[in-house]
């Protein structure tokens, strides 16, 4: 009896070490945004701020144009995902229900492109940006992933699974083939839906390898670029004003975990 | 079923194969062509054979790359598969409190590389961080781990496990549920201790769970970047220089598109080889969910 106390005490406190080793960061990140650079210099370790200093934020507000980076963070992340799944609807039931010649090699491409992450192709889809005149826009940080191959793997999984009777009855009851697509099926594939968009949207947020390479100036600038930018142009220790960006890039983020933690979760362990 | 057009399939699918084409596949075609160029995107391009390939290789540059890269890797797959397997063995169990430390963990995940990289740089900081000041007062002099030749890859790469433990977890936390709990009570009839239970009965049956784990962070962490961007980029001494870093410094800092792209062709080769081993791992994890 005694040894099976001390044992669940024990398995507590492992417990409260691990959530410790990540609640930790998250706090002296939280903390380290509320304190003035004095109290950084004098008092590093002091773990918590004399009184809570609203000043590092103003100075974020005031070094980048928070705003319009998180605008235009949130509309590219928004138009990646709509774009991905509006794509991958219609392919994925090409893929898993109609029966034409070259299906295989359709099919062959997409699974080959599973494979070749970004940073295997941004040198090429820099320079064809570039003789576009297109590096610096929108479509830039939005095209090149606006189809997912991943996505359209996931629905033509998804619609294997679905009856084809469905689509009959549907087909007979005059339904066009669009309307079967976006309002049949589009539907019934909610869950693998709404996972691929929280990922999709949440993924292109962070987003920071791509903003960087396919921009040059402040015209579609990203917040994580605007927080990084932070540091860079920080000489020596003005972390409580970095600390306080990255409170401001990734509140959003773990507030949308914390609501959709079910979805998240469940999408990062893919069923095949 | 069959189409009630001949060009409907082709419709649906030629927006996403189109896309998938132009920016995944031909890009591969054009990297393998510039890579036998002399190009500052400046003056006219100049064909110079393999001198991109040879002058990678002299003085062991791109084994050096290489060598980097597969180093980080390999600590970030050890030390995200053996502490997210841990981690889940310690936290499947029923309760509030387990559930708040698993999404605690979990959440790393889910937050920005930037995020992660610029609150480590901060917790290593050898004046106001946790860790930094933890570590001086250990005797460790003033020296900082991410300006210090030997320790600064190590240092990317637990910051790299921090980052993806979670993750691991989640999927070991899975990979549980298909245990059946049986098997382990027939073992413990049988007088087999728990750690017993663990060693001949969950781990093996856990073994596509691992091996998918391992693929899928070799893969992301052969692909890291923004640590290595925003912690040291690429220094001390080019320490910290991994492949995808490597090829943004050839094509943004040095101007050099054909070294750039030359490097693309060899990271892709190398990409397709870590395919090849992870298509083996899922599809022995299919095998088992079947």
């Amino acid at each position: 009896m005694r040894g099976r106390v001390t044992f669940r005490s024990g398995i507590l406190v492992l417990a409260f070490v691990a959530a410790a080793a990540w609640v930790v960061p998250y706090a002296w990140m939280v903390l380290t945004s509320f304190k003035t650079l004095q109290e950084i210099v004098q008092h590093p370790l002091a773990p918590l701020p004399e009184h809570l200093d609203g000043a590092a934020y103003r100075e974020v507000f005031a070094a980048i144009p928070v705003g319009r980076y998180m605008a235009v963070t949130v509309a590219m992340a928004l138009s990646i995902a709509v774009a991905q799944i509006a794509l991958a609807l219609p392919a994925g039931y090409a893929l898993a229900k109609l029966r034409f010649v070259g299906k295989g090699f359709a099919f062959g491409v997409v699974l080959a492109c599973l494979l070749v992450p970004a940073q295997a192709t941004f040198v090429p889809v820099f320079l064809m940006f570039a003789k576009a005149r297109m590096v610096d826009t929108m479509t830039a940080l939005v095209l090149p992933f606006a189809a997912s191959a991943l996505g359209t793997f996931l629905v033509r999984q998804a619609l294997t699974s679905v009856p084809d009777e469905i689509i009959e009855a549907a087909r007979m009851d005059g339904a066009s083939e669009w309307a079967i697509v976006y309002r049949v099926l589009g539907p019934m594939l909610k869950p693998t839906i709404v996972s691929l968009f929280l990922v999709s949207f949440v993924f292109h947020y962070n987003d920071y390898f791509w903003p960087l390479v396919m921009t040059t100036d402040d015209s579609v600038r990203t917040l994580p670029l605007g927080v990084a930018l932070l540091r860079e142009q920080g000489t020596g220790v003005r972390w409580h004003i970095v600390m306080a960006g990255n409170v401001v890039l990734s509140a959003p983020v773990l507030a949308l975990f914390a609501i959709a933690q079910k979805h998240l979760v469940s999408a990062a362990t893919p069923r095949a | 079923m069959s189409p009630r057009s001949r060009w409907h399939p082709w419709v649906m699918l030629g927006p996403t194969l189109a896309l998938l084409v132009l920016f995944f596949v031909v890009p591969i075609g054009v990297a393998v062509y510039e890579s036998f160029f002399s190009w500052d995107l400046l003056t006219p391009a100049r064909f110079v054979g393999g001198e991109n390939y040879a002058a990678l290789s002299a003085h062991g540059h791109l084994l050096g790359i290489a060598g980097r890269t597969i180093a980080y890797s390999a600590i970030v797959v050890a030390g995200t598969v053996s502490l997210g397997l841990a981690l889940a063995l310690l936290l499947d169990r029923p309760g509030r409190v387990f559930a708040w430390v698993r999404a605690s963990i979990f959440s790393a995940y889910v937050v920005s590389w930037v995020s992660v990289a610029l609150l480590w740089m901060w917790m290593l900081d050898g004046n106001g961080g946790v860790v930094g000041r933890a570590l001086r007062g250990l005797g460790a002099g003033p020296v900082s781990l991410l300006g210090s030749v030997h320790a600064a890859l190590p240092t990317l790469a637990v910051v790299g496990i921090w980052k993806l433990t979670g993750y691991a977890m989640i999927v070991f936390l899975a990979g549980l549920q298909s245990v059946p709990p049986a098997l382990l009570e027939a073992a413990a009839l049988d007088g087999a201790g728990p750690w017993s239970r663990f060693r001949h009965v969950t781990l093996p049956l856990l073994a596509p769970t691992s091996a998918f784990v391992a693929t899928t962070s070799l893969v992301t962490s052969f692909q890291a970047f923004d640590v290595v961007r925003i912690m040291t980029q690429g220094g001390p001494a080019r320490a910290t220089e991994l492949f995808v870093y490597a090829i943004y410094e050839q094509v943004f800092l040095d101007l050099s598109v054909g070294k750039a792209s030359a490097l693309t062709v060899v990271f892709f080769v190398l990409l397709l080889a870590l395919a090849a081993l992870q298509l083996r791992a899922w599809s022995a994890r299919m095998g088992v969910d079947r």
